[in-house]
């Protein structure tokens, strides 16, 4: 009764009599300073609340995407002895950055290094779009045999069941070991199986397929010439 | 107000008026993350932290809170304990966090939540009310779990990620596809509905006529 009765006076210009009037004797006038002062005083105590969760777990969230990225890079790369991280700089890759950028518009690849510290390869990041959304991968490649040594999607809303299978399938996973870029995809069961360069796309998942192989062609034309210039010797 | 007693307050939350599986609220988690039993339960708990601790503060606060902005205030609240069970679900488990993807934040505009602080928390005592969002809670939890383990089971052969099967098993992608969520509710509240109209024949069996009995069952169905 009490709610009709309010929002018939907001739907008729009501003099102050009338609203005294349709106002229940037992509900008395609220000030619009309390109404506001409540609201306020509430988003402030909120505010200052949502902070301090904020800071108490900011550095587990982000000990948990650098323990994600570290897990990744030692899949792609079949667990190096040690890694270094490279940032990509316009023209080479260096070890260190250099004034006047910051490590967040900074890209990085990783350098994988065996237990005789020859190197064994890169681990590179990238990202576009898939089927439902942004789907972000990282690849191992070896610049001197220009092989794929493995892929691993690290973010995808790809379809539960059919798209997610990019990073489920594990028959599709494993053929990015020791692919030859830049890769093809061919649909299962058609392709010529000698070719290095063939990846047999997922039945009903070719469009995330698809993204995958295109995801690691792009981002190979882009840093190929850097990644085959760099020489971890010749580093300063 | 009907007087009840606490126990009636907490058992009616969890089976009588089951958030999803009678009131028919909150039904967007329900379908959308109940692909696999721990998506279900890591979104079942969050959504009973939430609902407990705007109860409380809901009914902590109700003397302070005028009548013209109280929706306001409850939205408030409770998308404040919607960012903190965020956040805590990040850090404690990001693969769960992950696969729940925007639903957490969406429990922020969960009718359930606001439908309790309005029709309970903000006119009982905060014991009452506390009780009342774990009943509640509980009935969503179990309703979600329900719906996770038939999805997972029949759609992925697993349960929990253990597989139930072997490797021969074909598993029944659909039930892990979204129109799998629409298949599983159908089926479970015809399933509810089924043996609550039998239960109710059965008793009005010895003399009077079933006629009340099947028209309440029709008009729950529609």
């Amino acid at each position: 009764m009490t709610l009709t009765a309010r929002i018939d006076d907001h739907e008729r210009p009501a003099t102050p009599e009338q609203t005294r009037q349709a106002t229940p004797a037992s509900v008395p006038e609220v000030s619009s300073i309390r109404l506001v002062l409540t609201l306020g005083v509430a988003g402030v105590l909120a505010g200052l609340l949502l902070v301090l969760v904020f800071k108490a777990t900011e550095p587990a969230i982000l000990r948990n995407k650098a323990a994600a990225l570290e897990i990744a890079v030692q899949e792609v790369l079949k667990a190096p002895a040690r890694y270094e991280t490279l940032y990509v700089l316009d023209d080479r890759l260096a070890p260190e950055l250099p004034e006047g950028r910051t490590e967040r518009d900074t890209e990085r690849v990783f350098l994988g290094f065996d237990a005789e510290d020859h190197p064994v390869g890169f681990a590179v990041t990238a990202g576009e779009p898939g089927f439902q959304d942004i789907v972000r991968l990282i690849f191992g490649y070896q610049p001197e045999s220009r092989t794929v040594l493995g892929m691993k999607v690290l973010e995808s809303k790809e379809t539960p069941g059919l798209g997610d299978k990019i990073e489920k399938d594990l028959a599709f996973v494993s053929q990015f070991e020791g692919a030859r870029a830049p890769l093809l995809g061919v649909k299962a069961g058609q392709g010529n199986d000698s070719d290095p360069a063939e990846i047999d796309m997922i039945t009903g998942a070719t469009i995330s397929s698809k993204a995958v192989i295109r995801i690691i062609n792009n981002k190979l034309e882009v840093l190929r010439p850097l990644l085959e210039a760099y020489d971890p010797e010749t580093r300063p | 107000m009907k007087v009840t007693t606490s126990q009636q307050d907490f058992l009616r939350g969890v089976w009588r008026e089951n958030p999803v599986l009678i009131q028919m609220l909150g039904l967007c988690p329900a379908l959308a993350v109940t692909n696999t039993v721990a998506n279900s339960l890591a979104m079942g708990l969050a959504t009973f932290f939430v609902l407990a601790g705007s109860s409380v503060l809901v009914a902590l606060l109700k003397r302070f809170i005028p009548h013209e902005v109280r929706i306001s205030t409850y939205i408030l609240i409770i998308a404040t304990f919607v960012t903190v069970a965020d956040m805590t679900l990040e850090a404690v488990v990001p693969g769960i966090h992950k696969a729940l993807g925007a639903f957490i934040a969406l429990i922020v505009v969960n009718c359930m939540i606001l439908g309790r602080q309005e029709a309970f928390a903000s006119r009982r005592p905060v014991g009452r009310a506390l009780i009342d969002a774990c009943g509640t809670g509980f009935g969503f939890i179990i309703a979600l779990l329900i719906m996770g383990s038939v999805r997972e089971i029949l759609g992925n052969g697993s349960f929990l990620n253990i597989s139930l099967f072997g490797p021969d098993f074909e598993p029944w992608v659909i039930f892990v596809l979204p129109p799998g969520g629409f298949l599983t509710l159908g089926f479970v509240l015809l399933f509810l509905n089924w043996r609550s109209s039998r239960k109710r024949r059965k008793e009005l069996k010895p003399g009077a006529t079933t006629t009340t009995g099947e028209s309440t069952v029709e008009r729950k169905v529609a």
